[in-house]
């Protein structure tokens, strides 16, 4: 399969790889770059397990066409943590026991930044309409919502 | 093999598109195909010209790139009338990506916004210039080559537009049931009315009984309930996972009433 030369921003670090024609995001992400913290889900946009930032909004990277990420800056989940120090989401989420099987948490996490660098302090009703497009099986949301609550204001809003 | 191939202009664009070829909106429909293998085109194209992102007056009507997001509508003060639609799309992330042009295109019971641009009299502006009704780009899409470029619609005033969804998970869920309702007052009696439904046919349909029953009358309770009593005449409903047909025509009267009353308007 012909491949095309990609450049962009992961996780604050220039990166250049080849991907495959066609490919979308997540498996370029996770097949070619190898951050693998991005989770395929359903592949049709349902469940938001795959949600990136792409230019700090959260997108679905298993229906985003891969060579549309030229130039542009892209954060996974891969990229939150600062060296031992885990990110105010990430901390919430583990304090809070917002995770089961885990397997949404990554997406989860991406629309909750999304929401916090935008809005240091949302309201609860803010914070269900951020992951309306995450699903989640086993929590029942609350936890989820809970830790994203406790997260807020420890979160620096976004520089422009 | 999938290839993609990326043009500058919206011309180059069009004049690429061959058989097995699918044009790259926003990704939310045609990437789905890729991941599950749709074999029906070997080819992506997309383009980058930036008139494809525009919303801009144009006489008295509001033009829409068809490369605008649904995240765009909400966050432009133009057409403010249509966020309240936007924002009953999908979740953030599909609101970042999915397009207007995007939108005309989505299989049933997909299209809400498709549903508010046909009840605002919008016309299709294709890539050569040419402009169509909604109404037969709907009925014509399944065998269309050509890149539509731009949506054109009215621009209603005051609570002359109105739109409800109907879904059954909040805040995030498919319709339904979709009713938008251009309610033009001129001179206190409704005139040139346009109704249509989403998720009530394979695309998104004027109801002609409906906007016949309400033209000439007022928006009160005795023209509504004509209106209400033919909310699904000469309907060809669905029966899918979301609810039967039976259902739809026994719960299509009560949405449409509870939109033109105003009631638990959204």
């Amino acid at each position: 399969m012909a491949k095309k030369p990609i450049s962009f921003t992961h996780n604050g670090r220039e990166t250049a790889v080849f991907a495959e024609s066609g490919s979308n995001l997540l498996d370029m992400l996770r097949r070619v770059v190898g951050d693998l913290s991005p989770k395929y889900g359903c592949g049709q946009g349902t469940c938001g397990s795959c949600t990136v930032l792409i230019d700090g909004e959260p997108h679905l990277s298993c229906l985003t066409l891969a060579e549309t990420v030229e130039g542009r800056n892209v954060e996974t989940t891969g990229g939150l943590q600062r060296g031992p120090d885990l990110h105010p989401l990430q901390k919430a989420f583990m304090e809070g026991f917002s995770a089961q099987c885990g397997y949404c948490t990554p997406g989860m996490l991406m629309a909750a930044k999304a929401l916090l660098d935008r809005n240091p302090r949302p309201t609860r009703e803010e914070v269900i309409e951020a992951i309306s497009g995450n699903l989640c099986r086993c929590t029942g949301y609350e936890p989820i919502v809970d830790a994203i609550m406790a997260a807020s204001g420890q979160v620096s809003g976004r520089v422009a | 093999m999938m290839t993609v191939d990326t043009y500058d202009t919206l011309a180059e664009a069009n004049r690429a598109m061959q058989d097995r070829s699918r044009f790259l909106g926003g990704g939310t429909l045609l990437m789905r195909a890729v991941n599950y293998g749709d074999q029906s085109f070997q080819r992506i194209v997309r383009v980058r010209d930036a008139s494809m992102h525009e919303i801009r007056s144009e006489g008295g009507r509001i033009l829409l790139g068809a490369g605008v997001t649904m995240s765009r509508i909400i966050a432009s003060p133009d057409v403010a009338f249509l966020a309240p639609v936007a924002r009953l799309i999908g979740g953030p992330a599909i609101r970042n990506m999915a397009t207007v042009g995007g939108n005309l295109f989505a299989d049933h019971p997909y299209g809400d916004m498709t549903v508010a641009l046909l009840a605002l009299n919008g016309r299709a502006r294709m890539a050569d210039g040419s402009e169509m009704d909604l109404e037969d780009l709907l009925n014509r899409r399944g065998s269309m080559r050509s890149i539509v470029s731009a949506v054109t619609v009215d621009r209603p005033t005051g609570d002359e537009f109105r739109f409800k969804k109907v879904s059954r998970t909040k805040p995030k869920g498919v319709a339904l049931m979709s009713i938008a309702a251009w309610l033009p007052r001129p001179g206190g009696r409704l005139s040139g009315v346009r109704v249509a439904y989403g998720a009530m046919g394979p695309t998104p349909i004027r109801v002609r009984a409906v906007e016949q029953a309400l033209e000439g009358g007022n928006l009160d309770a005795s023209t509504v309930d004509a209106a209400a009593r033919v909310a699904a005449e000469g309907l060809n409903l669905p029966d899918d996972a979301l609810a039967s047909a039976w259902y739809r025509r026994e719960v299509a009267p009560v949405h449409l009433k509870r939109l033109l009353l105003g009631e638990g308007r959204r």
